[in-house]
């Protein structure tokens, strides 16, 4: 009774889908935009370790240092990093007096204790970054209509985020190829899904002095910039990794321990 | 166990002994439960951003002689309040042994800042935020705190006098940063 | 207890017999996971995975347990709650990536042990309870996994909530009635994620309750074996524990080790980067897909494209993919062959394996956008799952002739070494000593 209900729904929906398959189809037509988008190149980056397995790799703490100074120096302007709090920024290198100095740069918003009205007051290390624009509505005013992301986890809310991002900051100067219309206002980039960026080319060579006195070219502050914003998605990988090693390691020496117990159960049979 | 296979061996001298790789895995396998154990405890001890409020610095300088402020440390209420010459004179004419809680001024306060009262503002009796640290509050019969729940009187030092509450209001660790810049805890 | 060979229970200690006289638990463990439980000695590794599953299932619950301490069921704090554990709680990264993964791999051993059970004919008479109850664990599963990935309301959180509470519209007459009342509003909002996250950490313990129903079914005949033959005496089996205890543990640190490369050096290589942006109504992600191990399914869902027999092509899509997984329940009489193990049928064995291809198929199709070749191939996919289950397996009982089976699960054995196994835990039961009193 099972059978013959089965054999019978089941013939219904073989049907139905072959019937699906035989159709004909319009041909579907082919985005031109698919052929000019180009894959995220390798960005070798300290923290990717011996041959880029990212199992022993450390963060280089110069180079995130000068990350964030590319940050707060050029994409601050626009980009929130609202997830990161000035006291995280100890992990980067910084002394608790420079962190403190850091956040005292910033101000954010408080209330008057006196009248009531909203007011600014100098940021503490466990306040937040405060984000250069108060809401959407603004933010979007200001750029176009188009809504510049917070980058707090811009690393690992792309797909092969860290190359991803190094590929298209270093890859504003492609040509535009023959034939492709560029929309007003905004930018060619291959890299990004569309190909045309709302965001205009925001590096150039020597736009900021590094502190360290590194050579500040397009392509240092991509590298150095997209470590920073690494760290700024994953603060734990140093740990993360560390402890997965160690843990690795006992596994392994367990999984021969407990093979070897296996063995020895099993052994006075046959 | 007479129907399961040996886990022990006869020794030479008919001890019997655990074999060596059953004792030697358990105990690993026992080491790496509680290494796992660890993270799964600690997730209930406070977090990075609330470690990070562990302390607090104030500023001094827009207090007043006479007035105090209110603060929040540790998810607690703090007084800051900077006495005057007259509040200081009376309470260092209280004899000790009217005290409930016997401690001078001087013992609240710090050399060469001994205008600054750092107490939390909670009461000693059962926990609610006595009055006197606001502009126009009730400040009791001694001239300090008064705490309206049940009627426990603070005197300017922040010491009981009258009602329920067994000692003075707690004064927390702090240290002057410079001369108007405190830090508590 | 089916087994009379089975040893019996009789503790040494006076704190055990104090305890067991009044509560027989200690006799209940013995009987179910100790001594006292007779085990095909020839099972091998696949058979571990059962296990497997129970420990994924504990590392799931515990996690999300602790996961729920730091978590905030509300649309505007979810997300930051989610970072919140990441970046603030002590070893809170560790948690959330371990239960993140931990989901992903309880499907991958769940996967391979519904495989298991399709070789060696598990789900035949007289286990068809075993079998039921593990389809609805499955089922309890994936409602589980699915609200669990709406919670950190990123932006797949959120569009894969819409495109399946939006399945239910496709149901005529009640439908859009029943996805309001699923949704508790008219498009996922803060009561869905409220709902769902009381719904998410309640299920687990009612899969927890059938995974109990579950073994107890499974420990009255006892577990099936590669041959497909019963047991018939004490030479064919093995006391669970310390055989099997021992062999169980050995696959859990192997287990452990996968696990572990996962969560510390890849954590987020089973998910999908969209679900780091908070979620956005306005703004429909490029490709909207659920967690891979929903992906067949999914598959199943989009593979149907034409309207067939007064019913829109939609509709189609719905009931194909919960008759995709509810016939599985009718299984042990759709296939009704006598042999049990796919290694003595030849026949059903080729079609097994070309199943197990095309669920790889189905599942790469599922991750693909809706476009050509995709479609096609999913929908030739699909029928082949349907013809597998419900065209195949019924006529291959007619008209498969089988290989010779062995005599006993002894032989079998005894055939592969070449010596007579011991018999081990065998007592006779005339010598059973008398309990002690």
């Amino acid at each position: 009774m099972v059978r013959l209900f089965g054999f019978g729904a089941g013939l219904i929906f073989v049907l139905a889908l072959l019937i699906g398959a035989v159709i004909p189809r319009e041909a579907s037509v082919e985005d031109p935009v698919k052929k000019l988008h180009l894959y995220p190149r390798e960005a070798n980056l300290a923290h990717d370790g011996p041959f880029g397995l990212g199992v022993f790799g450390t963060f280089d703490r110069a180079q995130l240092q000068r990350g964030y100074q590319v940050h707060k120096e050029v994409c601050s302007a626009c980009h929130g990093l609202e997830r990161i709090a000035f006291r995280n920024l100890g992990d980067l290198g910084f002394t608790d007096a420079e962190v403190k100095a850091l956040a005292r740069a910033s101000e954010v918003p408080t209330i008057n204790p006196q009248t009531g009205e909203p007011a600014m007051r100098p940021a503490l290390p466990s306040d937040y970054i405060p984000p250069p624009f108060p809401n959407e509505t603004v933010a979007r005013l200001a750029n176009n209509n188009a809504l510049p992301p917070d980058l707090s986890l811009i690393v690992k809310a792309r797909p092969d985020g860290q190359n991803y991002l190094y590929s298209l900051l270093t890859g504003y100067d492609k040509p535009v190829p023959a034939g492709h219309d560029v929309p007003v206002g905004l930018t060619y980039n291959p890299y990004f899904q569309s190909v045309n960026i709302a965001m205009m080319k925001p590096l150039n060579d020597g736009q900021i002095t590094y502190a360290d006195g590194t050579e500040a070219t397009v392509e240092q502050m991509s590298l150095d910039v997209t470590a920073f914003l690494r760290w700024a998605s994953e603060p734990e990988l140093e740990i993360r990794r560390q402890t997965g090693v160690a843990t690795m390691i006992f596994l392994f020496i367990l999984s021969i321990l407990s093979f070897l117990t296996y063995r020895k159960v099993w052994a006075n049979l046959k | 166990m007479a129907t399961t296979p040996e886990t022990m061996t006869d020794g030479a001298d008919g001890v019997r002994r655990r074999d060596f790789i059953y004792v030697a895995t358990g105990a690993f396998a026992a080491v790496g439960a509680a290494a796992v154990v660890w993270p799964f405890v600690n997730q209930m001890n406070p977090s990075a951003d609330v470690r990070a409020l562990a302390t607090i610095e104030i500023d001094l300088s827009s207090i007043l002689p006479g007035q105090a402020i209110k603060t929040i440390w540790q998810s607690k209420p703090v007084f800051v309040r900077n006495l005057t010459p007259v509040e200081q004179d009376e309470a260092n004419k209280v004899p000790l042994a009217e005290l409930r809680d016997p401690q001078t001024l001087a013992d609240r306060t710090k050399d060469g800042n001994r205008n600054w009262l750092i107490t939390l503002g909670i009461c000693t009796h059962l926990g609610c935020v006595p009055l006197g640290a606001s502009e126009g509050e009730n400040k009791g019969d001694y001239g300090g705190y008064f705490c309206p729940c049940h009627g426990s009187h603070y005197d300017t030092a922040a010491r009981i006098r009258r009602g329920p509450a067994p000692t003075n209001l707690f004064v927390p660790a702090y240290a002057f940063k410079t001369p108007t810049l405190i830090e508590i805890g | 207890m089916s087994f009379p060979w089975a040893n019996q229970y009789q503790p040494k200690s006076p704190l055990m017999q104090w305890v067991d006289s009044r509560l027989p638990l200690p006799r209940l463990v013995y009987n179910s996971v100790g001594a006292g439980y007779p085990v095909p000695r020839n099972i091998n590794y696949l058979y571990n995975f059962g296990v497997l599953a129970g420990i994924a299932l504990m590392i799931q619950i515990i996690t999300g347990i602790v996961l729920a301490m730091h978590y905030s069921a509300h649309i505007t704090t979810a997300f930051d709650s989610v970072e919140h554990i990441m970046r603030n709680v002590n070893s809170g990264w560790l948690i959330r990536y371990m239960h993140m993964n931990g989901a992903s791999f309880f499907f991958i051993v769940i996967y391979i042990h519904i495989f298991r059970g399709l070789y060696y004919g598990s789900y035949k008479a007289p286990r068809e309870m075993v079998w039921m109850l593990g389809v609805l664990i499955l089922l309890l599963m994936m409602a589980t996994a699915f609200m669990g990935y709406v919670l950190p309301w990123g932006q797949m959180s959120f569009w894969g909530a819409q495109v399946i509470t939006s399945l239910f519209s496709a149901i005529p007459l009640v439908g859009e009635s029943i996805r309001i009342w699923l949704v508790g509003g008219f498009a996922p909002d803060n009561a869905t994620i409220t709902r769902f996250f009381s719904l998410h950490y309640v299920l687990p313990f009612v899969i927890l309750g059938v995974v109990i129903l579950k073994i107890w079914a499974l420990h009255i005949p006892g577990s099936t074996n590669p041959t497909g033959v019963d047991v018939q005496g004490p030479q064919d089996t093995l006391p669970f524990h310390p055989y099997f205890t021992a062999k169980d543990f050995f696959s859990l640190t192997i287990y452990l080790m996968l696990f572990s490369a996962f969560v510390f050096f890849m954590p987020n290589a089973l998910g999908h980067p969209d679900n780091y942006i908070p979620a956005n109504p306005l703004s429909t992600p490029a490709h909207i897909v659920p967690e891979w191990y929903l992906l067949p399914f999914y598959a199943i869902l989009r593979a149907f494209t034409i309207d067939f027999l007064w019913i829109p092509a939609k509709l189609w899509g719905v009931i194909a993919m919960f008759a995709s997984i509810l016939l599985l329940f009718f299984l042990p009489w759709l296939d009704t062959s006598r042999v049990k193990s796919a290694t003595y049928r030849p026949l059903y064995k080729k079609f097994y394996w070309v199943l197990f291809v095309n669920m790889f198929l189905l599942g790469y199709v599922g991750a693909m956008p809706a476009e050509e070749p995709y479609v096609r191939i999913g929908q030739i996919a699909t029928a082949y799952y349907f013809a597998h289950f419900l065209i195949i397996m019924p006529l291959l009982s007619f008209i498969e002739k089988p290989l010779p089976l062995p005599n006993s699960i002894a032989e079998s054995v005894f055939a592969k070494a070449g010596k007579k196994p011991v018999t081990v835990g065998a007592v006779p039961s005339a010598a059973q000593p008398a309990p002690a009193e």
